[in-house]
């Protein structure tokens, strides 16, 4: 499903190259919910936005779904976003001025679909977050889990191939947090593909499986077990 | 797509009540302005008579000479805007166009047959009969009177439709009587509503229109001794009285000829042309020929029908807009710059660069249409003021047309769209990983 090969991504000014990636190996096959862990700066997040295609690479190769995207262009890369890959925020990230039932509408529209498919799509989606009775209310009159459902519901109604998520119980309560790991255990065991970015090793431990980045490269954890305390601990 | 953009317009235009609210106003306040100076530019500078202004044509004639144009400062060309009674008549008497007319303004005392009606002074154009046909005069009732009333001095009038309501409540008075001077007049005709802006054949006297209330033949106001309400200029001496004056180098006669082809006024200006050499010939004049033969439009450009004031006042005013839509631009940048973290997500969620563009600029439209309509409403003040400021003459310019609206509205859209250009293309420039890594 993802498929990254001595991936780099660096940072160029006038006087220096920061690598934020260097020779960066992943693969993530389709089904598997996948965490992604590190320490601040470690690369995480650059991974993630490059995954999501939200900022292109320096060097190496990305496969997505098979298919190879490097040198797409902007049209490209945002269709292949929009049809391929489901964001879930640490932030929520819905859009104030718009109710639940047109923030998960927004990907819709940018597929072109019609206004039944539409319909049925964001109705299919918000009952399966539990918020179908809320998708007139906005976004400030929902509590933090909910908002978080919304965006679960958003990046489900466009039927992705690929879920990103960025610390999706960053913002939330133990309790709320508890609800949202639950869904998107859900969302796994009916067949998505996860990935997930945390800080949180308690969360990285319901994944399938765990890769944990250090300085732009991803850590064989199994190949070096003392990194793991090391690992945790910084986490 | 069109639509959802539009309602996320209005949705982002309410989020942030007072920023919309500058951004309108800012443009309204520019849009007014401009439009209220360039209605009453239009209305000063358009073409008053646009299905014949290049068919109608004044002759010059310059019967002073190099030595005499310091009395009246004539135009760059050294040409006054009238000619004299000599000139007019010579004219008249070669006939060398389909048509025209000599003309000159004056006035009478007109006394009511109703008694209950004091009398009052009118406003009288005194023409020849192709005046009517060749500017097109609309008739409500009746028609103009005859070459033959020309030729026998004729007591006869054409009167406006505001006079036939004064005197005669606005029913048919074609061959009623009416009193001028202590003389009856019969009355052959009734215009419908007609005033050219600006009134083209004779910009000494109230040039935006009004002024005439009837027109009676040019020969019998001559043989009436009806003095001239206009401006009548002299250089040199002249005998006394009336035959003195209308046989002087006097110039106070207005003068219009109808040259339907480029063939007929290339030929006219070959008649000018000998006639002053004649006049050279003959010893009236002593300077080769000097003559000047201009259609309604450079008509009005050499006696500068616009004033360079109103010119200037359009440039600043659109100086103004242009200031105002900078200001617009501004606070739609910061409003937009505002909305970063909205257009990442947009992005992230699958909407192009072309689509971002789209939205933005269509909610610049929607500001734009706004300010447009605030504007409009503007406009109307501003004429309003303007009516409360400026002479009656002016007044009649200050009407707003369909064509007006649509423009207000339409520069509205336009301005702000091409002001909204800049902050669309910095929203979009901003990147899809933006709102991700800003968290």
């Amino acid at each position: 499903m993802l498929k990254m090969t001595n991936l780099s991504k660096a940072y160029r000014t006038e006087v220096v190259e920061t690598y934020a990636l260097r020779d960066f190996s992943i693969h993530v096959r389709e089904g598997e919910f996948v965490a992604v862990t590190g320490p601040s700066g470690s690369g995480k997040t650059t991974f993630l936005t490059i995954a999501g295609l939200l900022e292109e690479f320096s060097g190496g190769e990305y496969q997505l779904d098979g298919a190879d995207v490097r040198g797409l262009n902007d049209n490209q890369r945002s269709r292949l976003r929009n049809e391929k890959i489901g964001f879930i925020f640490q932030a929520f990230n819905l859009i104030p001025d718009l109710n639940v039932a047109d923030n998960v509408d927004v990907p819709l529209r940018y597929r072109g679909l019609n206004a039944p498919e539409r319909r049925r799509r964001i109705q299919e989606s918000l009952e399966r977050v539990g918020l179908s009775a809320r998708a007139r209310h906005y976004p400030s009159e929902l509590s933090g889990g909910q908002q978080q459902r919304v965006a679960i519901a958003r990046a489900l109604a466009g039927t992705p191939r690929l879920l990103l998520a960025d610390e999706p119980t960053g913002n939330l309560d133990t309790q709320m947090a508890r609800g949202v790991m639950e869904l998107i255990e859900e969302l796994h065991r009916d067949g998505a593909t996860i990935v997930m970015v945390t800080h949180d090793p308690e969360l990285a431990i319901r994944a399938q499986r765990e890769v944990h980045i250090v300085d732009g490269q991803v850590v064989d954890l199994m190949a070096a077990p003392r990194l793991v305390a090391g690992a945790h601990a910084q986490l | 797509m069109f639509a959802y953009y539009f309602g996320l317009a209005l949705r982002s235009l309410k989020r942030n009540v007072v920023l919309t609210a500058l951004m309108i106003a800012a443009i309204g306040v520019g849009i007014g302005a401009s439009m209220t100076t360039l209605t009453m530019f239009r209305a000063m500078s358009g073409d008053p008579i646009p299905q014949k202004s290049t068919q109608l044509f004044a002759p010059q004639i310059d019967n002073w000479g190099p030595t005499k144009q310091h009395v009246v400062p004539g135009d760059s060309e050294n040409f006054q805007e009238q000619i004299s009674y000599f000139d007019a008549m010579n004219l008249m008497n070669a006939h060398p166009a389909r048509r025209q007319s000599a003309m000159y303004a004056t006035g009478l005392a007109l006394t009511p047959a109703n008694p209950q009606l004091l009398p009052f002074q009118v406003g009288v154009r005194a023409a020849y009969a192709d005046f009517f046909p060749m500017f097109d005069v609309p008739f409500r009732y009746g028609a103009p009177w005859g070459a033959d009333d020309d030729a026998a001095r004729a007591d006869v009038v054409v009167i406006t439709p505001e006079l036939n309501d004064r005197v005669f409540g606005g029913a048919n008075s074609v061959g009623k009587v009416l009193n001028l001077d202590n003389r009856d007049y019969r009355v052959v005709g009734v215009l419908d509503k007609w005033q050219p802006i600006p009134k083209f054949y004779d910009l000494n006297n109230d040039k935006y229109g009004g002024g005439e209330d009837l027109y009676l033949p040019f020969t019998k106001a001559i043989d009436a001794h009806m003095e001239s309400w206009g401006n009548r200029n002299c250089a040199g001496d002249f005998k006394p009285g009336w035959e003195g004056r209308i046989h002087s180098e006097c110039i106070w006669i207005q003068f219009w000829a109808e040259l339907p082809t480029a063939a007929d006024a290339a030929h006219y200006r070959s008649f000018l042309n000998n006639y002053a050499a004649e006049q050279q010939r003959t010893g009236r004049f002593s300077w080769p020929p000097h003559t000047r033969l201009s259609d309604v439009r450079e008509w009005l450009v050499h006696q500068h029908a616009v004033s360079d004031e109103v010119r200037i006042l359009v440039l600043v005013s659109f100086s103004f807009l242009f200031v105002c839509l900078l200001n617009a631009m501004g606070l739609m940048l910061a409003k937009i710059m505002g909305r970063s973290g909205d257009i990442s997500v947009r992005r992230a969620l699958g909407a192009n660069r072309r689509a971002v563009f789209s939205q933005c600029l269509i909610e610049a439209g929607v500001i734009g249409l706004a300010g447009g309509l605030l504007g409009l409403a503007l406009t109307v003040l501003g004429l309003m003021a303007l009516r409360s400021l400026l002479s009656d003459e002016v007044n009649r310019l200050t009407h707003l047309s369909a064509t007006d609206i649509g423009l207000a509205v339409s520069l509205g859209v336009i301005a702000t769209i091409i002001a909204g250009l800049y902050p669309t293309w910095r929203a979009v420039q901003v990147q899809p990983a933006w709102q991700l890594k800003a968290q």
